[in-house]
C-alpha cells in the first residue's frame, strides 16, 4: 500500500518535455523570445537558433504560451500526458512606431532625441564653428545647401533662397531673415535655443507645407522650459537680458527677452569695405506663455519684435568719383499662436495662428566725394536714386487634424488661409497687392508593414492674387533594408505664387511649378549616419523677364530648368570620445532659364561641388570645446546680361568665380557643465570666420556699359565674435520628478 | 490499515509540501541560475523563469523584482543589445512589482532598479541624455532613500555613479567615497529576509577599496 502512494508522489513530479522551433513569419529565429505553460512555472526561452526546450510537472489540458516584445502572443492548448510534446510557433510581428520604418526621403528630421536619425538639435547648432548661432550657417552644413556668401539664405538644389520657406509649429513665416544689404549676407531671426527640433527638406517634403518650391524649414518650439532662470548675454556687439519663470506644477511657463546690438565698437576695431555713416543697430525683443492643457495639450504663443537701423556707402561701379549711400530702417514684428491638443478616439489637432508685419524704410542714393546726393544726367545712374518703402503683412489659419486608422496608419487633413498685404511705395507711387490665400490638404501614413511604410497625399491651392488654383500630389515610400537602414523614394508636385516685386507689375502669371524625385538611402545608429541621396528635379513655369527697354520688363511664365544630382551625408559620434563630426558633399547639376537668362544657364547660385566639414571635440579635463568647420564649393558662374535694344537680351560677359574656402572656428568654455544642480551656468564663447584669410569672390556687379566689374566678396574679411552668456536657475526637475513618483 | 494511514499522511504530507513551498523552491531554482547566469540569453532567460512565477503567483512582488534585476546585468555589459528598449522593459517589470509590493522597503529595492535602467538609457549618449534619464534616474533614488533610508543597495548605487562620473563634472573618487563608506557600513547591518535582495556587498567593497 505505502508503495501505491510513493509512486502516486513520484508520479506527481513526473516530467514532461515540450519543445519545438519559434521563428517570426519570415522564419527568422526571435532568440529571448518565452515560451511558457499559462498560470505555471514551467517554461523556456528560444535561443539564437531559434530552438526552445522545456520540461514541465503540470499534466492535462493546458494552455502553451509564447510571448516577445514587438510581438502578438501566441496562445495554444495542449494536452499534457507522458510523452515529450512538439508545438513549433510562429509569432507575428505588432506593426509599432517604435520599430516602423519613418519615411525620411527629403529630410533632415533633427532635435528628436529619441529617433536614431537626429542631426541637428540646439546644441549642434551654436557649436558649428564659424556658424556665429545662425541656424540657417548651421543648416548650410548639410547636403543639398550651397555656400552663397552674399546672402544669408538658404539655396537649396539649385533653387534660389526664395524657393526655401520656414515653418515655425507649421505656420510659414514671411520675413525669417533680417531685411538684408544688396550683396551683404543677413542672417535668421530667430535663436536656435527656441526649437527643439529641426526639419531640414531639400525636397519631397509633405503635403501640409505649400509655398516652396525647393526646400522647407520646418521649425518645432520648445514646450515648457527646463527651469525658471534668469540670462544675461555680454559681447562688445550685444547686450541681452532675459527672464523665463517656470510655474512650480510645471505646467505652464512665460518669459521676456531683449537685446540690443551695436556695432559701432566692433567696426572701428575691424575695419569693414563699406563706409558707415549709420552704424547698424538692432533692437530686439521676445516674450511667450506656454501652458498643458488638461487634456495633455499644449498651447504655445511667442511674439518678437525688431527695430533696426543701418547706412552704408560703397564706390559706384559705374563712376569711380561717385559712391552709393544705402540706408535702411526696418521695424518687424512676429506673432505665433498654436495649440496641440488629444481630442480622444484616436484624433489630434494642430491649430495655428499668426500675424506678422514688417516695414522697410530704404534709400537709395548717388552721392559725391562730399556725401552729397547728385542726380547726373546719364543712363546709368536713373535707377540709383530712389525711396522705397514696403510694408508686408501676414494673417493666417491653420488646422490639421489627425485621426489613427488601424494600426498605426494615420490620416492627417485641414486647411489653411493666408491673408496677405503688400504695400510697396517706389519714389512716392503707391502700390498694394491682396492675396486671399486657401489650400486643404490631407496625408495619409500607411504602414503596410513595420519594413514597408507609404505617405500619400497632395494639396489644393487657390491664390485670388493671380487668381489661379493648382493640385499638388506628394507620395513617398520607404522600405527597412536592414536594422537602421532603408531605402526610400519621394515623388511630388511643389508650386509657388510669383514673388511680389514680379507681381507688382503683372498679376496675370502663373504659378512657378517644381516636380521632385528622389531616392535615399540611410543607414544609421544612435550615434553614426551614413545617408546618400540622388535627385532630379524639373521647374516648369519659371518667371522670365522680356525687356522692353533698358528699365522696364515684362514677366511671363515661359522659364523652366532643371537639376540632378547626387549628395553625401556621414556623422559619427563614437568613434573618437568627445569628438562629433559630419562631412557633407554634394554634386549638383542645373540649369534654369529664368528672368534676364537668354537661355538655359547654370545659374550664378550654384556650384557643382560642395563639400562641408564639421568637426567639434570637447576636452573635459579643461571644460572647453574646439569647433572647427571647413567649407569648400567649386566656382560659380557670373553673367553680365545686356538689353539688345531690341526686345531681347545677350550674355556681354561670362566667366566663373574663383573657389570658395572657407575655415570656421569658434571655441566655447562652459565651466558648470556637468554639475547637476548649478545656481549660475555660464558659457564663454570666442569665434572667428575664415580663419585662413582667404579672398572670397562671389561674382561680380557690372558697370552699365558692361565695361567694369566689380568682385563682390564681403565686408570684412573675417568676423570676430566674443561674448559671455549667464543664466542664474532654480532647477525644478527634482520637484518634478518626486512629485510625478 | 495503519499502513495505508501512513502512507497517506507521507502522500498528504509531500503534496503540502509541494503546495507551500513549491514558490519558495522555484525561487531559489531560479536565484542559483541567476548567479550560474553568464550570457545576455542566460540572463533573458532567468527573466522569463522569474516573470512565469510572478504570472503565476499573482501577488508576488519579488519575481518580477527579480525578471528587472537579472535584465540590467546584459544592460550594463552587452554593446550589442537595444538598451532603449532593455530598460523599458526592466522599468514595466518594475511597475508590475511597484503594484504589488506593500512595504515601503520593498518599493524603495524596486526603485534602485529603475534607477539602474534609466542609467543605462542615458549611458547610451550621456552628452545629450544627461538631462533626461540623468535627471530620471536620480529621482528614483532620492525618492527611494525618502521610503527606506536604510537600504545599502541606493548608497552603493548613488557612490557608483559618483565614482563613474569625471572629476570635472563633479565626480571622482574622493567624492564616491564617503558615500560608498555609507553603504559598506549599511550593508554589514542589512538582514535580508529569505529570497530577498542582497546583491552590491562585496561590489560596493572593492568600489570603496579603490577610493582608498
Amino acid at each position: 500500500m505505502g508503495a501505491i502512494g510513493l509512486m502516486m508522489a513520484s508520479q506527481l513530479y513526473s516530467q514532461t518535455v515540450i519543445h519545438g522551433k519559434l521563428k517570426d513569419n519570415k522564419g527568422r529565429p526571435i532568440p529571448g523570445a518565452s515560451v511558457s505553460i499559462k498560470d505555471s512555472y514551467d517554461g523556456g526561452v528560444a535561443d539564437s537558433l531559434g530552438t526552445y526546450k522545456f520540461s514541465t510537472t503540470e499534466k492535462g489540458d493546458q494552455i502553451l504560451i509564447a510571448t516577445n516584445i514587438g510581438y502578438r502572443s501566441f496562445e495554444q492548448k495542449i494536452t499534457i500526458g507522458s510523452q515529450p510534446i512538439v508545438v513549433d510557433i510562429m509569432l507575428k510581428e505588432e506593426l509599432s512606431e517604435l520599430k516602423a520604418v519613418t519615411v525620411i526621403s527629403g529630410s533632415f528630421a533633427a532635435g528628436d532625441t529619441k529617433r536614431a536619425a537626429t542631426v541637428l538639435n540646439s546644441i549642434d547648432v551654436v557649436t558649428v564653428g564659424g556658424g556665429n548661432a545662425d541656424i540657417t550657417a548651421a543648416v548650410k552644413t548639410l547636403p543639398g545647401a550651397q555656400q552663397i556668401g552674399e546672402s544669408g539664405e538658404l539655396f537649396v538644389r539649385g533653387g534660389t533662397g526664395n524657393e526655401t520657406k520656414q515653418f515655425i509649429d507649421g505656420t510659414l513665416v514671411n520675413n525669417p531673415y533680417y531685411t538684408s544689404v544688396p550683396d551683404l549676407a543677413t542672417r535668421g531671426r530667430f535663436s536656435p535655443f527656441l526649437f527643439k527640433g529641426t526639419v531640414f527638406s531639400a525636397g519631397g517634403y509633405s503635403a501640409l507645407y505649400g509655398e516652396a518650391l525647393s526646400s522647407a524649414l520646418i521649425l518645432e518650439s520648445i514646450d515648457l522650459p527646463e527651469r525658471s532662470a534668469a540670462s544675461l548675454g555680454v559681447s562688445p556687439i550685444i547686450l541681452t537680458g532675459g527672464f523665463q519663470d517656470l510655474a512650480k506644477d510645471k505646467r505652464s511657463s512665460w518669459g521676456v527677452n531683449y537685446g540690443y546690438v551695436n556695432l559701432i565698437a566692433y567696426f572701428n576695431i575691424v575695419k569693414q569695405q563699406p563706409d558707415y555713416f549709420k552704424m547698424p543697430e538692432f533692437h530686439n525683443g521676445d516674450a511667450n506663455f506656454r501652458f498643458k492643457t488638461k487634456r495633455g495639450g499644449m498651447v504655445k504663443y511667442y511674439t518678437t519684435f525688431s527695430y533696426s537701423k543701418l547706412g552704408l556707402r560703397r564706390p559706384d561701379v559705374d563712376s569711380a568719383a561717385l559712391k552709393d549711400a544705402f540706408g535702411l530702417k526696418n521695424l518687424n514684428w512676429y506673432n505665433n499662436l498654436s495649440w496641440r491638443e488629444n481630442l480622444g478616439n484616436g484624433w489630434k489637432m494642430n491649430l495655428g495662428l499668426g500675424y506678422s508685419t514688417n516695414t522697410d524704410n530704404i534709400t537709395q542714393q548717388l552721392q559725391d566725394h562730399n556725401n552729397q546726393q547728385v542726380f547726373p544726367n546719364q543712363p546709368w545712374a536713373f535707377a540709383k536714386n530712389y525711396t522705397v518703402k514696403t510694408i508686408q503683412q501676414l494673417s493666417q489659419a491653420k488646422a490639421v487634424l489627425e485621426k489613427k486608422l488601424f494600426g498605426i496608419s494615420t490620416i492627417r487633413f485641414g486647411g489653411e488661409y493666408l491673408y496677405w498685404v503688400n504695400d510697396n511705395t517706389y519714389n512716392g507711387t503707391s502700390t498694394r497687392l491682396i492675396d486671399n490665400f486657401q489650400s486643404v490638404f490631407a496625408e495619409t501614413d500607411i504602414y503596410v508593414t513595420n519594413d514597408l511604410a507609404a505617405k500619400i497625399g497632395g494639396r489644393f491651392e487657390n491664390s485670388s492674387l493671380i487668381n489661379r488654383t493648382n493640385l499638388a500630389p506628394r507620395i513617398s515610400l520607404a522600405y527597412k533594408v536592414g536594422t537602421g537602414a532603408q531605402v526610400s523614394a519621394a515623388y511630388g508636385i511643389f508650386y509657388q505664387k510669383p514673388e511680389n516685386t514680379q507681381l507688382i507689375f503683372t498679376t496675370n502669371l502663373e504659378y512657378t511649378k517644381a516636380t521632385h524625385y528622389i531616392l535615399t538611402y540611410q543607414k544609421s545608429t544612435n550615434d553614426r549616419i551614413f545617408r546618400t541621396e540622388i535627385f532630379y528635379k524639373k521647374y516648369d513655369d519659371l518667371i522670365k523677364a522680356e525687356p522692353i527697354s533698358n528699365y522696364y520688363s515684362l514677366y511671363n511664365n515661359t522659364g523652366n530648368g532643371y537639376a540632378k544630382g547626387i549628395e553625401f551625408f556621414w556623422r559619427d559620434k563614437k568613434s573618437v570620445k568627445n569628438f562629433d563630426y559630419w562631412i557633407s558633399y554634394s554634386y549638383l547639376d542645373t540649369k534654369r532659364n529664368y528672368l534676364n537668362y537668354t537661355e538655359q544657364l547654370r545659374p550664378d547660385f550654384a556650384a557643382p561641388h560642395t563639400l562641408s566639414i564639421v568637426t567639434k571635440r570637447f576636452f573635459t579635463d579643461i571644460k572647453t570645446g574646439f569647433n572647427f568647420t571647413y567649407t569648400y564649393a567649386t566656382g560659380r558662374p557670373y553673367y553680365d546680361f545686356m538689353y539688345d535694344g531690341n526686345g531681347k537680351y545677350t550674355i556681354a560677359d561670362r566667366g566663373t568665380t574663383k573657389s570658395f574656402h572657407n575655415l570656421g572656428f569658434s571655441v566655447n568654455y562652459v565651466p558648470s557643465i556637468g554639475r547637476t544642480n548649478p545656481k549660475l551656468f555660464w558659457v564663454l564663447v570666442g569665434s572667428v570666420t575664415n580663419v585662413l584669410g582667404y579672398d572670397f569672390v562671389y561674382g561680380y556687379n557690372y558697370s552699365f556699359n558692361g565695361l567694369n566689374k566689380e568682385p563682390i566678396g564681403p565686408p570684412a574679411k573675417r568676423f570676430y565674435f566674443i561674448g559671455a552668456f549667464f543664466s542664474w536657475g532654480v532647477d525644478r526637475t527634482q520637484d518634478a520628478i518626486n512629485n510625478n513618483l | 490499515m495503519k499502513k495505508m494511514i501512513l502512507a497517506l499522511t507521507l502522500l498528504s504530507s509531500i503534496m503540502t509540501y509541494a503546495q507551500s513551498d513549491k514558490y519558495t523552491t522555484a525561487m531559489q531554482k531560479n536565484l542559483d541560475m541567476f548567479d550560474s547566469a553568464k550570457t545576455t540569453v542566460d540572463f533573458q532567460g532567468v527573466a522569463a523563469a522569474f516573470e512565469r512565477i510572478g504570472d503565476a503567483e499573482k501577488t508576488q512582488w519579488l519575481p518580477y523584482y527579480y525578471a528587472g534585476l537579472a535584465l540590467t546585468m546584459p544592460g550594463w555589459t552587452d554593446t550589442k543589445l537595444d538598451k532603449d528598449a532593455n530598460a523599458e522593459r526592466i522599468k514595466t517589470l518594475c511597475d508590475k512589482a511597484d503594484g504589488l509590493a506593500k512595504d515601503n522597503a520593498d518599493k524603495a529595492e524596486i526603485l534602485a532598479v529603475k534607477n539602474m535602467a534609466a542609467t543605462q538609457q542615458m549611458l547610451v549618449d550621456p552628452q545629450s541624455r544627461w538631462s533626461s534619464y540623468g535627471q530620471e534616474g536620480a529621482g528614483y533614488l532620492s525618492k527611494a532613500k525618502q521610503l527606506n533610508p536604510n537600504n545599502p543597495r541606493l548608497y552603493y548605487l548613488e557612490g557608483a555613479g559618483i565614482f563613474g562620473t569625471p572629476e570635472q563634472f563633479g565626480g571622482g573618487k574622493t567624492k564616491a567615497k564617503p558615500v560608498l563608506q555609507k553603504a559598506v557600513e549599511l550593508y554589514k547591518a542589512d538582514q535580508p529576509k529569505p529570497l530577498y535582495p542582497r546583491w552590491g556587498q562585496k561590489q560596493a567593497e572593492d568600489m570603496l577599496a579603490q577610493c582608498q
